[in-house]
């Protein structure tokens, strides 16, 4: 099981439990503000784009390049940016932090 | 402050019904709430599943049985918005006088505004020799979709004949090689996708299957269908025929506007609403996949059928309702996912004069559609970058060169015209 924490844009935060499936749907399943998920997670939409916090990049790791494609002209995209829908929930993710974007 | 006008629009006593519930409905409940209406919000839908994605049931549900329908919004969160949800129940008259609406279940319903989120359905063509109970088989909803799987389970040759080479035919053919079945997939004109791409595109999907061992069967019709021992006989032209275990048409679709038609509201090609998603009923919406809009973009009315045109929509829509005119002037876009292929799409190619192929390897390449010099759409195949580009270059109409966008030496971010040399240039 992973602790996640999603921080919405309006500043609240809300800590989700996951067991399996992508962060993107955690957060829908979680009704977590400004996470979309408009594609149903297959990278095409960018309408589940999160900042990482910066410690905790080292257990999601990086966007692919796919995702930094598409997030190379999203509002707000840094070092940061992941799509969640692109990162699997795994024990290992227990404890992280992600702002939702703008 | 809310002026008197927008107060009465969201009064704590009217209620807002949505006839579907899909990505259209779904989103434009929850906009309407985040929009600040007040009072009671009803979601009717005659699927009896907990709203879902419908873009993977030709993609990854199918070929993945085991994982379950990927729901739009969770079950809570209706219940915390305040959204009933009537799921299972169909609208089957509507009464514009009285504001009524009568359903399925004998119940009558009263709405103060209401809102047709009705999309479509999938058409089956009326063929020679076709009897009930026979192994045929559109795809729209879950429940086609598990008619399909369980299907394929029984099935004893494990042969797949799919009628129409449109997108939902082509992905349905890449599931189902996933799943272990011989298929063929048989279009009409003579190259697949004809309606949406250029003949580049179609022939590189045509390979593509092929490659994958598809049976591409270009220019062709069903001429009869009879039983047989697995399944079906399919006899097509030139004295041809195919055995299969099971047909799935992917051949179009019809609008769900009767109940707008009956009622009198303007219908042809879709339920025909304004810049706001207002029908000419003040009290009356439309969004999603059952409209007719127009496109300021594209200057002509359009009616779309894309997950992107069903949620921009759904939010034009509770502005408007909300008093806030906003114009729904949005690009469109689309995806389609076959085999590890991505194919991304922005804008509306129909109407190109000019088209400008930009590769970057063998699987990975763009087109770029032009008319008198305008960019229209790029489809990009496993190019994100050629996407989001040309979405940024459409959304800001910037002129382009096409020479640049042809050249893979040159960046994306380089295919505007290079300034014109100024010949007064201050000192
Ligand atoms: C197999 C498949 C693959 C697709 N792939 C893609 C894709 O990759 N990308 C993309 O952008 N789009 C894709 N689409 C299109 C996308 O799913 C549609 O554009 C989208 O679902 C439109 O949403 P909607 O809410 O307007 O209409 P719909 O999804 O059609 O929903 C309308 C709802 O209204 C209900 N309804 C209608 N009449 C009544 C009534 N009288 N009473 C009660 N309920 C009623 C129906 O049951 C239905 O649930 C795909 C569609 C299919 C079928
Ligand atoms: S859900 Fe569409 S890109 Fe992540």
């Amino acid at each position: 099981m992973a602790k996640i924490t999603f921080i919405a844009s309006n500043g609240s935060s809300k800590i989700a439990e996951g067991f399996g499936g992508s962060l993107m749907e955690l957060a829908v399943s979680h009704g977590i503000q400004g996470i979309d998920g408009d594609c149903g997670g297959v990278c095409s939409c960018a309408t589940c784009h999160v900042h990482v916090a910066p410690g905790d990049m080292e257990k999601t790791g990086p966007a692919s390049d796919i995702e930094k494609d598409m997030l190379e002209l999203a509002d707000g995209a840094d070092e940061f940016s992941r799509l969640c829908c692109q990162i699997q929930v795994s024990d290992a993710l227990d404890g992280i932090q992600l702002r939702v974007a703008k | 402050m809310t002026s008197p006008e927008m107060k009465s629009l969201s009064s704590p006593n009217q209620t807002c019904v949505v006839i579907g519930a899909s990505h259209a409905g779904v989103s434009f409940a929850f906009a309407l709430r985040k929009e600040g209406w007040q009072g009671g919000i009803v979601l009717i839908d005659q699927d009896p599943d907990l709203p879902y994605h419908r873009p993977p049931l030709s993609k990854s549900y199918l070929a993945n049985p085991g994982n379950g329908l990927s729901l739009l919004k969770a079950q809570e969160s209706y219940e915390k918005e305040q959204i009933q949800l009537k799921l299972g129940i169909k609208v089957t008259t509507l009464d514009r006088e009285s504001k009524a609406l009568r359903l399925s279940d004998g119940n009558v319903l009263s709405y103060d505004k209401l809102v047709f989120a009705t999309g479509a359905r999938a058409w089956m063509p009326q063929l020679n020799g076709m009897e009930p109970g026979m192994p045929l088989f559109t795809l729209r909803n879950a429940g086609d979709m598990r008619r399909i799987q369980q299907r394929v389970g029984q099935s004893t040759s494990k042969r797949a004949l799919i009628v129409g080479g449109g997108f939902i035919g082509l992905e349905l053919a890449a599931s189902f090689r996933k799943m272990g079945l011989a298929v063929a997939v048989m279009e009409r004109e003579e190259r697949v996708l004809s309606r949406v791409t250029a003949p580049e595109l179609s022939s590189y999907f045509e390979k593509l299957h092929r490659s994958q061992g598809v049976e591409v069967l270009l220019g062709q019709e069903v001429k009869a269908i009879r039983p047989s021992k697995n399944g079906l006989q399919v006899s097509i032209m030139d004295n041809l025929s195919i055995e299969a275990d099971l047909l799935v048409f992917g051949v179009g679709i019809r609008v769900n506007s009767e109940l707008a038609e009956q009622t009198g509201l303007d219908a042809t090609g879709g339920i025909a609403v304004d810049g706001q998603c207002r029908t000419a009923d003040k009290h009356i919406y439309a969004i999603g996949d059952c409209t007719l809009h127009y496109n300021p973009y594209y200057e002509r009315h359009l009616r779309l059928e894309s997950v992107q045109n069903a949620v921009d929509q759904a939010k034009t829509a509770a502005a408007a309702l909300m008093g806030k005119p906003e114009v729904y002037d949005a690009l469109p876009w689309f995806w389609s996912d076959q085999y590890d292929l991505k194919l991304q799409m922005v804008g509306l190619s129909q109407g190109y004069d000019h088209s400008v192929l930009r590769r970057e390897g063998e699987h990975s390449f763009s087109l770029w559609y032009f008319k008198e010099g305008r960019l229209l759409a790029v489809d990009a195949v496993n190019v994100p970058k050629a996407y989001v580009w040309g979405t940024k270059y459409l959304k800001e109409r910037t002129a382009l060169d096409s020479e640049k966008v042809g050249d893979p030496t040159i960046d994306y971010s380089s295919f505007a015209f290079s300034p014109t040399p100024h010949l007064n240039l201050p000192k």
